[in-house]
C-alpha cells in the first residue's frame, strides 16, 4: 500500500471515529428482504412468543405511510427491541438499545406497504422474545 | 443544516416521557417524483439519546420510519433541569444534534 493511500485511509478512519458513539447501523439486517433473514442478521433465532411484549397499533390503518406503533416490553432486563413489518420490502424497521435508565418502550410512526404483521423482538438476558400484531392497510405507504 | 428537532419532555412519577420530532424526508428510494423519476433513498440511520452526557438509548432505523419521524421514549430517574441531548445521522452523512433541559 502506498503512503498516500495509507494516509487517506487513516484520514477516513479518523472521520469515522465519532460514529463509534452510536451503535453501528446493521446494513445486512436492514437490507434483508425477508423477516427471517433480517432476524438472522440480528442474531435472533427461534424467539419465544411472549405476552409480556405489548404492541399497540391500529387494526386498520387508512394511511400506510404513517402507522403509529407503540411497543412496551415488560420482560425484566430487556436491553433491546427490534421492530419488523413482515410484508415490507425491507422488513426490519428499527432496533432500539436501552440502557438501565430507559424504559424498554418506544413509540414511532412507521410505513406499512400492505396489510402485515408488525412484529417486535425483545432481547433480555441473552434470550429473544417476540410478539406480533396484524395491521390492515387500505392505502400502502412505501411507493406512491 | 438540518432543521432543529422539536423535543418535549414530561416528568411523571414513574418515568419522564420524551417526545422528539426530527425533520427529515425519509425517502424510501421507491417513490417517483412528478416527472416519473425515482427519488433517491435518503433516511436517518442512527440516533442517540443522552441524559447528562450518558447514553441512555440508541436506535438504528430504516427508510420505513415515516417522514418527519416522531419518537417517544421513557427515561427513568430524570428530573427537571437535567440535560437531554438527541442526535441523528442519515445515510448521506448529514447529522443533527439538539439539546434541551428537561422541563
Amino acid at each position: 500500500m502506498n503512503p498516500f493511500r495509507r494516509r487517506t485511509l487513516a484520514a477516513i478512519a479518523l472521520l469515522l471515529l465519532p460514529l463509534r458513539a452510536l451503535a453501528a447501523w446493521n446494513k445486512e439486517a436492514f437490507q434483508a428482504k425477508s423477516a427471517a433473514d433480517a432476524l438472522k442478521s440480528l442474531g435472533v433465532s427461534a424467539p419465544a412468543e411472549s405476552q409480556d411484549i405489548l404492541i399497540e397499533a391500529p387494526q386498520i390503518a387508512e394511511n400506510g405511510a404513517v402507522v403509529p406503533v407503540e411497543i412496551t416490553s415488560n420482560i425484566p432486563g430487556t436491553r433491546s427491541i427490534a421492530v419488523v413489518v413482515e410484508k415490507n420490502p425491507f422488513p426490519l424497521v428499527a432496533k432500539f438499545d436501552f440502557s438501565e435508565s430507559a424504559v424498554p418502550f418506544v413509540k414511532v410512526n412507521v410505513k406499512v406497504g400492505e396489510s402485515s404483521f408488525v412484529r417486535a423482538i425483545a432481547e433480555a438476558g441473552g434470550k429473544h422474545y417476540t410478539a406480533a400484531r396484524e395491521v390492515k392497510v387500505t392505502i400502502g405507504g412505501c411507493g406512491g | 443544516m438540518a432543521d432543529p428537532m422539536k423535543i418535549r419532555t414530561t416528568v411523571g412519577a414513574e418515568f419522564t416521557e420524551v417526545r422528539v420530532l426530527m425533520v427529515h424526508p425519509m425517502e424510501t428510494g421507491q417513490r417517483k417524483d412528478s416527472s416519473g423519476n425515482l427519488v433517491p433513498i435518503h433516511f436517518i440511520q442512527e440516533m442517540s439519546v443522552k441524559l447528562n452526557g450518558r447514553s441512555v438509548l440508541e436506535g438504528q432505523i430504516s427508510q420505513a420510519v415515516s417522514r418527519n419521524p416522531v419518537f417517544s421514549f421513557r427515561l427513568k430517574g430524570a428530573k427537571a433541569g437535567d440535560k437531554l441531548e438527541i442526535a441523528w445521522l442519515d445515510n448521506r452523512g448529514e447529522r443533527n444534534r439538539s439539546e434541551t433541559a428537561i422541563a
